[in-house]
């Protein structure tokens, strides 16, 4: 609150650091990005107090969209506490006077992440914003900028396909963990950011508008809500999610809450032991709070 | 017969061009190159007709243009006029005036390339049957097993050994290069293939199986095919009429072995006595 005030008094920035114009800015693009589900629009990426590849796409977004009674939720790698994601709310907190945090998804209506879409399914009053680091799926198979625009115009997807026939043949299945090809209505191909594949399906028709933001290749891209999401795969090799079983073939839990249906980070101890946790820590810390007493964890 | 491609007035000029470019290039003055403006004049004016299962040769010397008019038929290179009607069953395309979407279809669908360098054909960093993959996910076939299968009888056809279906052709022979190529352009069974001197550059065994093998093809699959060499041997094996070209131009057409036997035009004769 001491840092709130100060900014105030001083009046040195804008309500959300960036001017008005550079805002609106951001709000064409984003716009555009809705119009156009999974288009990567261009727009003019700020200079932002730290570094590119620290969130600086997904902050712009976040700044434009804030309004005076916005609840703000930062994540990182699903966990609100992690060092990313306190530098950026305490960010937004100094320079978006009036506005509220919470870590808790049920009581956010805009969440910047990295790396994680929460658990629990979000609602038409929210909105995630994404950090991307690496925003066109086809920087793999073509270098040219000029070509993949060509590529995504036409819909032109077959090299992205034959990477996954060759991981096929090499390792009998899709072994892609992150960033996984995810076309949007039946055209662009997008890199839905460092989210893992356990995330993916929750694009699909998913009540929220999910915002991606590029800030070092300044580029804004968009899954309105609604919208047919589908990972690229062929019709007799399906795209799955990560396989949390065991050696025995059960589902593991969360060695902390004892969920059986979340995204588990793995932890290995010096021992050389091995724990499993929800990566979700809103989402665990709930599963403490309500379903602890009906569901106990498993053997 | 039925006509496949239809090919009129086709010309490509590289460069700003001039109204004089036309006249002041070709055979008479002996040079593609203009001289008021320094476009070159790669093609003029080139026109020919293809019909089903006919394997129609263009010959010519370097930079006589015969390249250019694949490229140009394959939508490598936009040509500068000209007009070129494809016959697919019972449709016309009029093939310059489709939008660029509409013309990758087709040459993903229905038309097929060799290149003599097999480097434009293949993506060296993926594997053989990856390769042929590529082209039959570009026409949408989406099944794992099936795609397979489907690469693995090709190469099968084209003679490469089954178990270097996963191996990059990076390491693989020039005349299995080139085979890999030919599986490739054949995966999608097109009606139109065309050949970019295939064999230039391989030893004579080596080219004599490659020649065997397209002919194979072609009285398989009936497919309609374009060669360009410069070898009057392979003109003469293969194929069945014949165009010869100059500094951009047609300088001769007509049946194969009366061109070779009966040549009209003072360079032909020429290049004929030079081979024989």
């Amino acid at each position: 609150m001491n840092a709130m005030s100060h900014t105030q008094a001083d009046n040195a920035y804008n309500f959300g650091f960036l001017d008005e114009y550079a805002k609106k800015e951001v709000r064409r693009a984003i716009l555009k990005a809705i119009a156009i589900p999974g288009y990567q629009v261009p727009y003019a990426s700020r200079e932002m107090p730290m570094g590119r590849g620290f969130g600086t796409g997904g902050l712009q977004l976040t700044l434009s969209l804030i309004g005076p009674d916005e609840v703000v939720k930062v994540i990182d790698q699903g966990s609100d506490d992690s060092v990313n994601a306190v530098n950026l709310r305490r960010f937004i907190e100094m320079t978006c006077p009036g506005v509220s945090t919470t870590t808790a998804t049920t009581e956010c209506t805009l969440i910047q992440s990295r790396h994680r879409i929460p658990e629990l399914p979000l609602t038409a009053q929210q909105i995630i914003v994404l950090q991307v680091p690496y925003p066109d799926p086809l920087v793999v198979v073509e270098p040219s900028e000029d070509k993949r625009k060509i590529m995504h115009g036409e819909a032109d997807y077959s090299r992205l396909l034959v990477k996954l026939y060759e991981d096929i043949v090499k390792f009998d299945e899709i072994t892609i963990s992150h960033r996984y090809p995810t076309r949007i209505n039946g055209h662009y191909v997008i890199d839905p950011s460092p989210i893992p594949r356990w995330d993916v399906p929750k694009l699909n028709d998913s009540a929220a508008l999910t915002l991606f933001g590029a800030g070092r290749e300044k580029k804004i891209y968009a899954v309105p809500p609604h919208t047919i999401a589908e990972p690229l795969a062929f019709s007799d090799v399906p795209f799955r999610v990560e396989d949390f079983r065991d050696e025995q073939g059960r589902r593991r839990a969360c060695a902390r809450c004892g969920c059986v249906d979340s995204f588990l980070d793995e932890f290995v101890a010096d021992s050389g032991s091995k724990t499993y946790q929800c990566s979700d820590s809103d989402w665990c810390d709930m599963q403490l709070q309500q379903v602890k007493p009906l569901q106990g964890k498993p053997a | 017969m039925n006509k496949i491609l239809e090919v009129r007035g086709l010309s490509k000029i590289y460069g700003p061009g001039c109204p004089y470019c036309v006249d002041s290039t070709g055979p008479e003055v002996d040079t593609n190159l203009c001289p008021h403006c320094g476009s070159v004049v790669a093609i003029h004016d080139v026109s020919f007709d293809l019909f089903e299962g006919e394997i129609l040769g263009v010959m010519g010397e370097s930079g006589s243009g015969k390249s250019t008019v694949v490229k140009a038929l394959y939508f490598d290179q936009a040509p500068s006029s000209g007009e070129a009607i494809f016959f697919d069953n019972d449709k016309q395309h009029d093939l310059f005036s489709l939008n660029a979407a509409r013309q990758r279809w087709l040459r993903n669908h229905r038309f097929g390339m060799v290149y003599q360098n097999p480097n434009l054909g293949l993506n060296f960093n993926i594997s053989a049957g990856g390769n042929i993959a590529e082209r039959l996910l570009m026409s949408d076939l989406m099944d794992y097993g099936a795609i397979r299968e489907r690469a693995k009888t090709l190469l099968a056809r084209t003679e490469v050994l089954l178990s270097r279906v996963d191996d990059l052709p990076k390491h693989f022979s020039g005349g299995m290069q080139q085979r890999v190529q030919i599986a490739k352009a054949l995966a999608t069974q097109p009606p139109l293939l065309f050949l970019d001197e295939v064999t230039t550059g391989l030893d004579l065994s080596v080219q004599a199986r490659i020649l065997d093998l397209i002919l194979e093809i072609q009285q398989e699959l009936k497919t309609a095919m374009v060669v360009v060499t410069h070898d009057l041997g392979v003109i003469r094996l293969l194929t069945g009429r014949a165009i010869v070209m100059k500094y951009g131009r047609v300088i001769e057409t007509g049946l194969t072995d009366q061109i070779l036997e009966d040549p009209q035009h003072a360079y032909t004769q020429r290049l004929v006595a030079s081979a024989l």
